[in-house]
């Protein structure tokens, strides 16, 4: 198939139809609602079935139903509708359900407003819900990765039987670029926990419920050992130019994009600066900015949030490197001019004090 | 003496022990004289009198019935607090062909769940629901339900439910029949034998609703909760009967059973093959040539003016262009309000070289199809580039020497074609007789891909040609100097 030119949110569900996906259960917000209504459009016509919900809380539980079910489903929403939906994720990850939630991240806190932002990182990454659990998350930076993450999103939901996220900012999700999508997959049989009305099937239960403190420690430290196994293996992360850095910006969705423009300038006025992108959230990419450190003398994590992501970082690099911070928020994105004017003045202050010693 | 048969069987789809708990696996852990055992049993018959316990999904809610599932050898899903209803509809949705059946109680269907409950009975959902109405909050402790009658004392009313500050008791059945889609809604007691074989009758045409392929069915049962009402189970079921029928009235509240028409079956998906055309994708789409290491290309294009004179769709129009002229192309629009009423911009970036960032903060093309526009993107253009204005003249003050100024009024060209609308496509192909951004082949092709009524698109032909000749017209050199690559 050739690229064709398609917006973030309508690759959304594209992807998930190719996916095999079947089932969308959504209310509209903006700017997620392209989703909702590519959805409207497609998920009939592929033969499955689509479903506005009256509030994202019943959205979230008619996922829970269709993952229940066996079969791949979504939704999609923005910060207000994704904080009503924090209950049904605790639950979802409790039932070790897998089903994937697009989260076209606006402008808060309240109702805030419909410009992109990244406020939404600590709801989504840390886990909004209550108890202990996780979701995966897959942090797109172009319309393309919006149809690849969203693929993969269904993919590592049912491998670890949990809800993944595809976290994308009002930019991601309102811009168009030409997108390749991936040839279509078949509807997969249910798998065998599914709850699908057959002989077979009777015996299964989709619950979260263990009364008894030592079957529920023993069914969290289940979900533990699967958290673990995903920051074993499905950490992702795209390093650009960052072999010989001094200094390596952190940033990810439409920041990630600003930054590598930073980058570029950066370079042509002699600084060696380089860009690290997670593209999984959660997991975070710890060892990956660990190694960088090695090299690179200073971090500097630029996000549309105030130092939510700035607190990862931090925690990955246990105090190894300085973390330098440049946000905008409230709908602002940064311009690559004003993050370079932020990154010449920090590399300035790092060669005098001599923290960059052949820079 | 009449002959009747005494029943001590258990019905088929329960299990044989009950593993709830780790004693007592004979028995359920609902306390004695509680109703939820009754309408487990009378549900449990109702699956087997109809042969659907293969076939049956049960949506167990939160409250004192939340372990359904340690009872009905059937198909189980437990849901969040309130929201049986909405877990039913994607279960149903998802099996057609299955029984999905959703307990709930009062706090769970008539409370937190309020939403859910009314909205899958809006929708029709095909679904039977069992509503157990004691009254009461059982499995917290005897806090006030949304159904306790006025005047009760609970551990949240220990006045007794005050209509001032409680509101009255409230009365799904009543609420819900007040809905179009609904099937069948029916409000039985357990208050004692007959009440309860009038139960059995019930619930088992609620499930049979289902079968037919019928749409929403709901049974409210009246319940007794001997232990939270601090009441023996005999005078609990008198207070069923007296008491709970006295607000709540026993009867049927819709049953269009006999005329409701079961839901057409989904059509047969498509095959595989035939998904990418349904999406759209792969269909009529030139072979597009990578452009050569050599033209070292970069438009970072911003286009900007007030909503409704097209502007989002010029910047659709160069990116597609773009794109098959063989460019990396990106297109981010300004949104929500802002499309519907004021300004309207979007950044448009055609490269040779994949695109770092889509936003345009120094663009070398600025097409400002207003005055507010020019004013608010000319100074960031980038020094060489190229600026159109939609007007007679450039206004005074925003005249620059480093960049190439343009000014044409092109809505007034577009009227004299016959369509104001298509100024924006003026622009376009004044823009490509400057420049050589995209040929006029590659333009078209996107105007066609865009533009679906013929008519429109033989006016935006139109429109791209009277562009291009009035650009001619001007006196400024066309040169490719003020653009360059990176």
């Amino acid at each position: 198939m050739n690229a064709q030119l398609t917006k973030g949110n309508e690759a959304i569900v594209k992807a998930a139809v190719l996916a095999g996906a079947r089932g969308f259960y959504g209310y509209p917000i903006t700017p997620a609602s392209e989703i909702a209504e590519a959805a409207a459009l497609y998920f009939p016509l592929a033969g499955g079935v689509f479903v506005q919900a009256e509030s994202e809380v019943a959205a979230i539980n008619m996922l829970y139903g269709g993952a229940a079910a066996g079969g791949r489903c979504m939704t999609a929403s923005s910060g207000p509708g994704i904080s009503l939906m924090q209950e049904g994720f605790s639950y979802l990850a409790g039932a070790e359900l897998p089903c994937v939630i697009a989260d076209i991240m606006r402008g808060g806190p309240g109702l805030g407003n419909i410009a992109p932002e990244q406020g939404d990182y600590n709801q989504i990454v840390k886990g909004g819900g209550h108890g202990n659990y996780r979701t995966l998350v897959l942090a797109p930076d172009s319309v393309q990765e919006m149809a690849d993450l969203t693929t993969l999103a269904f993919d590592l939901a049912e491998r670890y039987r949990n809800p993944a996220v595809v976290l994308a900012d009002g930019f991601i999700g309102q811009m168009m670029e030409p997108v390749t999508f991936a040839d279509p997959r078949p509807v997969a049989a249910p798998p065998e926990w599914a709850v699908t009305g057959t002989r077979e099937s009777r015996h299964n239960l989709v619950s979260s419920i263990y009364l008894e403190p030592d079957k529920l420690e023993q069914h969290v430290r289940k979900l533990e050992a699967k958290y673990q196994e995903a920051e074993r293996r499905e950490t992702r992360v795209e390093c650009w130019r960052t072999d010989d850095a001094d200094v390596v910006l952190v940033g990810y969705g439409i920041v990630g994009r600003i930054l590598k423009a930073v980058v570029e300038q950066a370079r042509r006025h002699g600084m060696r600066v380089g860009l690290l992108r997670p593209i999984t959230l959660y997991p975070f990419p710890v060892e990956e900015v660990r190694a960088l450190s090695r090299r690179a003398r200073a971090f500097a994590v630029v996000e549309m949030s105030t130092g939510q992501l700035r607190d990862d970082v931090r925690l990955a690099l246990e105090g190894r490197r300085p973390v330098e911070f440049y946000s905008r928020v409230g709908g602002n994105a940064p311009s690559a001019e004003e993050v370079l004017a932020f990154v010449e003045a920090k590399f300035e202050a790092l060669r005098e004090s001599e923290v960059l010693v052949h820079g | 003496m009449g002959s009747f048969t005494l029943t001590h069987e258990r019905p088929d789809c329960f299990y044989d022990r009950f593993e709830r708990k780790s004693e007592l696996q004979h028995q359920t852990h609902y306390c004695p004289g509680c109703g939820h055992g009754i309408v487990h049993k009378l549900l449990a018959e109702a699956i087997d009198g109809l042969g659907v316990q293969d076939r049956t999904i049960l949506v167990s809610p939160v409250g004192c019935s939340v372990f359904g599932y340690y009872y009905f050898d059937v198909g189980n899903v437990q849901a969040a607090h309130g929201r049986a209803p909405a877990v039913a509809t994607a279960l149903k949705r998802s099996l057609p062909d299955k029984i999905v059946v959703a307990y709930q109680g009062d706090g769970d269907l008539g409370a937190i769940g309020t939403a859910e409950i009314v909205h899958a009975a809006n929708r029709g959902e095909a679904i039977t629901v069992i509503f157990v109405n004691n009254g009461i909050y059982g499995m917290t402790g005897g806090q006030m339900a949304p159904t306790t009658p006025l005047g009760k004392k609970t551990a949240t009313t220990p006045f007794g439910r005050d209509a001032l500050n409680e509101g009255y008791p409230l009365h799904i059945c009543e609420l819900l029949a007040s809905l179009e889609a609904p099937v069948f809604l029916e409000r039985v007691g357990l208050g004692n034998n007959k009440q309860i074989m009038g139960a059995a009758k019930v619930l088992r045409k609620a499930m049979e609703n289902q079968v037919k392929g019928l749409g929403f069915s709901l049974v409210e049962v009246l319940s007794p909760c001997p232990t939270i009402w601090k009441m023996d189970p005999v005078e609990a079921q008198r207070f069923v009967r007296e008491e709970m029928a006295a607000v709540f009235g026993i009867g049927n509240y819709r049953d269009r059973t006999a005329t409701a028409t079961p839901r057409p079956a989904r059509p047969a998906p498509p095959k595989l093959e035939e998904l990418p055309g349904i999406l759209g994708l792969g269909n009529g789409d030139r072979d597009r040539l990578p452009c050569g290491e050599t033209s070292a290309v970069d438009y970072r294009i911003r286009v900007a003016g007030f909503g409704g004179q097209g502007v989002l769709m010029l910047g659709e129009v160069l990116a597609e262009a773009g794109l098959d002229a063989g460019y990396h192309v990106s297109w981010l629009p300004s949104y929500g309000p802002e499309m519907r009423s004021g300004t309207s911009n979007c950044h448009v970036r055609l490269s040779s070289r994949p695109i770092d960032s889509p936003l345009v903060s120094q663009p070398n093309v600025l097409l400002a199809l207003n005055e507010p526009s020019l004013h608010k993107f000319l100074p960031g253009v980038e020094p060489g580039g190229i600026v159109l204005y939609n007007g007679d003249a450039i206004p005074e003050g925003c005249g620059r020497g480093d960049v190439r100024m343009v000014a044409l009024p092109f809505t007034r060209i577009a009227d004299q074609i016959g369509v104001s609308k298509a100024a924006n496509i003026v622009i376009l192909g004044a823009l490509l007789e400057a420049t050589d951004l995209v040929e006029n082949e590659q333009a078209t092709a996107a105007l066609h891909k865009l533009v679906k009524s013929p008519k429109w698109f033989d006016i935006d032909v139109q429109a791209m040609e009277r562009g291009r000749e009035e650009m001619r017209k001007t006196t400024m050199p066309v040169s490719d100097d003020y653009l360059w690559g990176v």
